[in-house]
């Protein structure tokens, strides 16, 4: 408990975009239910404060943590760490710090052909060549950076979780409903999930949510969306042809992209008892391919060009492989 | 796993057999007295079509150099099209992992049928030595990786 009395609440960013903070001041005038209800101490993109301030708390003393994106470098496991020894209630917060996320997809090459495209390649301005490195000399003396690691990982393969809240970001209301869950626990009025549950999602499928009508699927290739001249409004996407990634996704968004003619791309990630979320995909989607012979159905796979990214856009990190070979081979 | 001092690699093999025609293949073979490399492990499933891509890539993970998929010909399946199906799956799979590095030559589907044991027998060899000039995969187990292992030092220190 903090001095006004009230218990204290953190939001942490790792190797996140920062959707996941402006998703959670989406939840409108709920805020000011966060607000009458927690002391908010650290919260680096709404308010100013320093890690030293966190450091010198006592261990524990923060109730909730919400910690989005994933762990990339030093610096990120550095701050996991500290929020966990402070933190009762920790929460891996957005799709980024469940699975990986979009960051995680750097996992399918090395960190120098990051490096590379980032400070090397044509389309980048860096006439000096610099290459960030993690000491530099300054005249006022020596500067130290973190270190970026080998590959992105989850924030639940660095330190122990205590709820999984995905999306990217997680929707609105189901931040709503997590507060408000959190504020019945306060007042007595509720008890918490078992340790380690996803919150704010449901338990069936993105399909099982969505409104579109499905038949038997048979499809002939697929498309890209945006090549499409007039989506069917009411048929499922999949049966059109469009990668939806709607079968192997959980619950919890009220199927948002199918419903408005997007496909959905497994924001939410794996399904309940999915142990690869890829796998489940290419089982799906290869079922429904309708071919007679080989060289069909070669033509047909040759639509989707990038079955990698289609299948773990934002679950690499948290599949079964992890990474591509290149990225631990350093090839 | 692997040892370089040994004078050949052993790859890891792992079989997926259907019960209705590969399976009774390799049984066959057995029966036939044809021998086969020790190095596949045979698992049998009840059609080609139950295999989960999930196994394939956990086997993979966890230490696998080599995937080889078995079942009915196609238009012979048990199940009538679960072939058809296993065979996408399969070439679908297969790209993704090349793309994410893995040799293609690692994977492979071979249809045999109840009365092929020696053709089955033959492929068996076949892909042993193709993955054995491949070499050992030896996928990581992520947190041991020499190359990352200062970094989960760095990460475990405090936890």
């Amino acid at each position: 408990m903090s001095t006004n009395g009230k218990p204290k609440f953190a939001m942490y960013w790792a190797a996140s975009c920062g959707g996941c903070e402006i998703s959670v001041l989406n939840i409108h005038e709920k805020i000011l239910d966060v607000d009458a209800n927690f002391d908010v101490v650290f919260w680096p993109v709404a308010m100013d404060a320093k890690y030293k301030d966190v450091e010198a708390m006592e261990d524990n003393s923060i109730l909730l943590t919400l910690f989005n994106g994933g762990i990339r470098n030093s610096e990120n496991a550095e701050i996991a760490r500290l929020m966990r020894k402070k933190s009762q209630i920790l929460v891996a917060f957005g799709s980024c710090a469940c699975e990986g996320g979009i960051p995680g997809l750097g996992n399918l090459g090395t960190m120098e052909s990051i490096f590379d495209t980032a400070f090397t390649t044509e389309s980048t301005e860096n006439p000096d060549n610099i290459i960030p490195s993690t000491s530099f000399a300054s005249p006022q003396g020596e500067l130290h950076l973190p270190k970026m690691y080998t590959a992105l990982r989850s924030l639940d393969q660095v330190i122990p979780v205590d709820y999984f809240m995905p999306g990217c970001p997680p929707e609105p209301h189901q931040i709503e409903a997590v507060i408000e869950l959190v504020i019945q626990v306060l007042n007595g009025k509720a008890h918490l999930p078992p340790k380690g549950s996803i919150i704010g999602a449901g338990t069936s499928t993105v399909c099982d949510e969505c409104s579109r009508t499905r038949h038997e699927k048979k499809i002939k290739g697929f498309q890209r969306i945006q090549f499409i001249e007039k989506i069917d409004e009411e048929l499922c996407l999949l049966e059109q042809g469009i990668p939806c990634n709607g079968p192997a996704t959980i619950s919890g968004c009220d199927a948002r992209c199918p419903s408005v003619g997007a496909q959905c791309i497994g924001c939410y990630g794996p399904a309940v008892g999915v142990k690869d979320y890829g796998a489940r995909l290419i089982s799906a989607f290869a079922s429904i391919i309708d071919y007679d012979d080989p060289e069909e159905l070669e033509e047909i796979l040759d639509s989707l060009p990038d079955p990698a990214g289609q299948f773990y856009r934002f679950n690499l990190a948290k599949s079964l492989l992890r990474s591509s070979k290149y990225a631990w081979n350093g090839e | 796993m692997s040892d370089k001092d040994s004078k050949q690699f052993e790859p890891v093999i792992l079989g997926f057999t259907c019960n209705w025609c590969s399976y009774r293949a390799a049984d066959n073979a057995g029966l036939a007295r044809s021998k086969y490399p020790s190095n596949i492990r045979l698992i049998r499933l009840m059609c080609s079509g139950r295999l989960d891509p999930q196994f394939i890539i956990k086997g993979f993970a966890e230490g696998a150099d080599g995937v080889m998929v078995t079942g009915c010909h196609l238009g012979d399946c048990h199940y009538v099209e679960q072939n058809y199906k296993t065979m996408a799956r399969f070439k679908l799979l297969r790209r993704t992992l090349t793309q994410m590095g893995i040799e293609s030559g690692r994977l492979k589907l071979v249809w045999a049928s109840a009365a092929e044991g020696m053709i089955l027998a033959h492929e068996i060899e076949q892909f042993v030595d193709e993955v054995r000039q491949l070499g050992p995969l030896n996928w990581p187990i992520w947190d041991h990786l020499p190359e990352i292992a200062e970094e989960l030092e760095v990460v475990g220190e405090e936890a």
